[in-house]
């Protein structure tokens, strides 16, 4: 007989601590950086002073003639490309032959110490042929003769897409109303407080151990075994937890291989930790992104169509760069009714670190540009901007234009909750001079629905071990980056098992030991390991508690089990521990334990290019930020941000909350002072004190809240809430500018600067790039039969 | 390289290492002296990670010479917590403050700082006593709760456990 699903949450749902939280406020937390082994060398990385140039000779003899140097690696030694997307390997461990930007490594060095390391890089005599630079999309469009990569359509271009989502002409005719803007969101970094770190350690036998501070192990994994050509079995990557994140440390990079092959020539183990100038060149932080939106509406504020084109400045290398390209079109369909949409997008080389995800990936650029968009078009049609989002949010079950489907959605929920506890409606436009509200939404993936490598298996897989005494261990290869995976695994198996979070152990992030999970990016973890995570607890589960059920004579859809106790529900004094219930299962079944795995439902939309924006499920944010602007110097001091978000199920409110104010600071950052900018092909601020990020004293109050919409696809109807909340943050504040000065800046970030332009009449708006975009994909909309399911019949259309 | 040989007097212990004269108290603390809970963002002073106490005021590590710290008391996160977590650690603990630890030991060592001087501080105090620690994970709200918390449980005050507290959540 099956065991009744259980209704009362134990675990789930409760602030709790975090399984790594005394570790890491003692400072015990071990780091890459704090790995130490002995007879450990250093490595050094001599990189580029050109932002494009040939390399025609390195020779590193009098470095390696230095006394205390080890070893040197120069490119030719490591020929194979990599890359983290199958379609753009194009990195090498070092520059073989030409260096794309500043700071694009070409040699390196292990010696006895850092200091004899760098000495011995100054040693290296490098020759280079100048090139011409490209440090912008124009200068790249016209300079097509100097090509930063081989490949790509022709000249600079990376990647050109252009879909036409239905019949967008037609949808444009039907409009009373067609409004167009042009809009810049400036690139910006992710700045993790940790330097990125890597320790290779080459055993005798020739086995590699790899401990570096990354966020995806298992990719850095097969780029490892693809460069230094090793079977994959005698690699092992251990992912310490990293120093922060947010997509920087995402990409397998040039020092990790770095070490692992100058570990293989010197027989030691090789740490590297990068200077924080150094991080600035790793980056693959926000695309810069130039912005162009056509939108057509009935006079009652109903889109009929919209055209949304991006060209986006990529940097040296592909990166993430062609899914990133695909997000700046891909999720403007998911949170209001757009019946016919056409996406154009191009990225675009440039001699400059290469951009990639950062929270966000991809999307806080055009949520920005709609966001502001919506305000405009709101104002030439004298609607309410809270209104209309309230009055054109998805409804649930809805499929988009590009075949996107929503199933849960709690936008409304978001925005009405934001609106009423700001009192925005009341008090927009009457704020009085240099103070005003302004408000946004957004939605965001929980979890890529497709591998970055095509592959039938699950993304995410979770193994569970049982010891004699009650105690359970985790495996899962997902990355603790801070935003708590470690602590979801274990709450998760604490509530299906009915063991107390601390009888949990948690090994994580580690090939040899790990199944596979992919890594933390785009959302996913909570998500997929949480559903691995159950599905292996309830087989264990049901061993443990079949066996219970057996001794205690009571049918097994009668136990409850929590907090190490298991009971009958009927005769509550029929009862035995968890530990003593395990010893009868191993005593019946031998070796107590199981696996579980997660693959997302396979997505609906049937389009080359598709693969980017399906997910399980997505989740929403809406946020309205109040602002005080001096008119005379341009500074805007943010007051208040009151932020909601559909999380859908809230496993740990705590670290919830954690994650919305972490984003909410982010975007904050982004709207008001982050950029990553560059001058005479040089970075202009590669570091901590001129990169302007917000200070405790730039930080507002925030009034976060939770809405949840138990997704049947989420773990207890979790979604994601670690990069949805940042989105809404930055286009409400462009929209509480406006209110407070009447100006608009549309781009960021919002500085002093072009405020006082702006007032003053001398502030230039964006432009668009020339740039001609290829003949378009006509893509005509999904019938609901086509939909996997119960949900055919749900769909709104 | 030549090595000078140092005497710290650190966490109330005598230390004693041999280091290059040039090298950061930050490198001896963490390389010389193991004390790995000491650290390093951007070893240029910018960031506040490195931040360690030195006769009890907050210093940044990657900026001092350990030759300027003989005889003086130096303060590491290791020597917060004894046998339980400092008030400090257990409320950064609970409230979350700490999401990927990297720069806690900084917050919590200029934290104490405050407390020490001002048992009832205002929300002002604590933003403009941490201005110079950055940190990218928390939007360093939950950063003041703990410090708050911290400082009416120094107090003597038994305010509830925010692992006890109920937390808003709206049915969508």
């Amino acid at each position: 007989m099956a065991e009744t699903p259980r209704t009362v949450l134990d675990v789930i749902g409760r602030p709790l601590l975090k399984v790594d939280a005394a570790a890491k406020v003692a400072g015990q937390t071990v780091f890459a950086d704090d790995v130490v082994l002995p007879r450990l060398l250093y490595a050094k990385l001599l990189r580029s002073p050109h932002p494009h140039a040939r390399i025609t000779r390195v020779d590193v003899s009098k470095a390696a003639a230095l006394r205390g140097v080890h070893a040197t690696l120069v490119g030719a030694e490591l020929p194979i490309p990599f890359g983290i997307l199958p379609v753009s390997q194009d990195e090498h461990a070092l520059c073989i032959d030409k260096a794309r930007f500043v700071g694009d490594p070409v040699a390196a060095v292990a010696a006895v110490d850092e200091e004899t390391a760098e000495a011995a890089c100054r040693l290296i005599e490098v020759e280079y042929e100048l090139r011409k630079a490209s440090m912008s999309i124009e200068e790249s469009l016209a300079n097509a003769d100097a090509r930063i990569q081989d490949y790509g359509p022709r000249g600079n271009v990376h990647k050109e897409v252009s879909y036409d989502f239905g019949d967008v002409e037609a949808g444009f005719a039907e409009a009373d109303h067609v409004r167009e803007d042009t809009f810049f969101f400036e690139g910006n970094t992710h700045l993790p407080m940790e330097q990125h770190a890597a320790v290779a350690a080459c055993a005798p036998d020739g086995k590699l151990t790899l401990w570096s501070s990354t966020q995806t192990p298992h990719y850095v994994h097969r780029a490892v075994a693809r460069v230094l050509e090793l079977p994959p079995s005698q690699i092992r990557v251990i992912a310490c937890p990293n120093g922060g994140g947010f997509g920087g440390k995402s990409d397998p990079f040039n020092h990790e291989i770095v070490v692992c092959r100058l570990s293989q020539k010197t027989g030691r183990p090789v740490k590297i930790t990068l200077t924080r100038e150094e991080v600035f060149y790793c980056h693959r932080g926000r695309h810069p992104v130039r912005m162009w939106v056509k939108t057509g509406l009935k006079r009652d504020g109903a889109i009929t169509a919209m055209h949304f084109r991006t060209a986006l400045d990529g940097g040296a290398y592909g990166s993430y760069g062609v899914a990133s390209l695909y997000y700046t079109g891909a999720l403007q369909t998911v949170t209001y009714r757009i019946p016919r949409y056409k996406f154009e997008g191009v990225r675009v080389f440039t001699n400059k670190p290469p951009c990639g995800p950062k929270r966000g990936h991809g999307t806080p650029q055009p949520r920005y540009a709609l966001e502001c968009h919506i305000d405009k078009f709101c104002e030439d049609l004298g609607i309410d901007p809270g209104e209309w989002r309230l009055r054109n949010a998805l409804e649930p079950h809805s499929v988009t234009a590009n075949h996107m489907y929503v199933r849960t959605i709690g936008l409304k929920k978001c925005l009405e909750t934001v609106m009423q506890r700001s009192g925005f409606q009341a008090r927009r436009g009457r704020l009085g001079s240099g103070r005003g509200i302004g408000i946004a939404a957004s939605s965001y993936l929980t979890g890529a629905g497709l591998p970055i490598y095509w592959n039938a298996m699950p993304q995410s897989g979770v193994q569970l071990k049982v010891d004699r005494g009650g105690g359970v261990t985790v495996f899962c290869g997902s990355t603790d980056i801070g935003q708590g995976s470690d602590s979801v695994l274990a709450y998760v198996v604490a509530e299906e098992l009915g063991v107390r979070v601390e009888d949990v152990r948690v090994v994580t992030a580690d090939t040899d030991l790990t199944p596979v999970d992919l890594g933390s990016y785009s959302s996913r973890v909570t998500l997929m390991t949480g559903n691995a995570a159950i599905q292996a607890a309830r087989k264990l589960r049901a061993l443990i508690l079949g066996a219970a059920a057996r001794k205690l004579e009571v049918p097994l859809d009668r136990l409850r089990a929590a907090s190490r106790r298991i009971w009958d529900a009927g005769e509550p004094e029929k009862a035995m521990s968890f530990a003593d219930a395990a010893v009868l299962a191993e005593s019946e079944h031998g070796t107590l334990g199981a696996v579980g795995s997660y693959r997302p439902p396979k997505a609906v939309a049937k389009w080359k290019g598709s693969g980017v924006g399906p997910t399980p499920t997505y989740s929403y944010s809406a946020a309205v930020v109040e602002v005080s602007a001096d008119r005379d110097t341009g500074i805007v001091r943010v007051d208040k941000v009151w932020i909601a978000h559909d999380v859908g199920k809230a496993l740990n409110p705590m670290l919830v909350l954690g994650q919305i104010e972490g984003s909410v600071y982010m975007g904050l950052g982004e709207a008001l002072m982050e950029e990553q900018v560059f001058r005479k092909g040089l970075h202009k601020i590669p570091s901590m004190l001129d990169y302007k990020s917000p200070t405790t004293l730039e930080m507002p109050p925030v009034e976060s809240i939770m809405i949840e919409t138990l997704d049947p696809e989420g773990p207890y109807g979790a979604k994601e809430c670690g990069q949805g909340p940042l989105l809404p943050v930055i286009p409400a504040v462009a929209n509480a500018v406006h209110d407070a000065l009447g100006v608009r800046i549309d781009e960021t970030p919002i500085t002093p600067e072009k405020i006082v332009a702006a007032l003053e009449g001398r502030y230039r708006a964006p432009e668009m790039p020339g740039f001609r975009y290829p003949e378009s994909v006509r893509v005509e909309p999904l019938e609901p039969s086509s939909l996997p399911g119960p949900e055919a019949q749900a769909v709104t259309r | 390289m030549e090595k000078q040989r140092f005497r710290l007097r650190v966490n109330g212990e005598e230390r004693e290492c041999l280091a290059p004269v040039h090298h950061t108290l930050l490198e001896v603390l963490r390389e010389e002296l193991g004390l790995m809970g000491t650290k390093h963002g951007c070893e240029l002073g910018e960031c506040g990670t490195c931040t360690v106490l030195v006769d009890g005021q907050p210093i940044l590590s990657c900026l001092a010479l350990p030759i300027e710290c003989e005889g003086r008391e130096i303060r590491t996160v290791e020597g917060m917590a004894g046998a339980e977590l400092h008030p400090l650690q257990r409320a950064f603990a609970e409230l979350g403050a700490a999401q990927c630890g990297y720069c806690t030991p900084g917050f919590l060592l200029t934290a104490e700082t405050l407390l020490q001087k001002s048992p009832k501080p205002t929300r002002m105090e604590i933003a403009e006593t941490l201005a110079g620690n950055l940190c990218r994970c928390t939007g360093y709200l939950k950063i003041f709760e703990a410090v708050e918390l911290a400082a009416a449980r120094m107090r003597g005050e038994s305010p509830p456990s925010p692992l006890e507290a109920p937390i808003e959540v709206i049915r969508g």
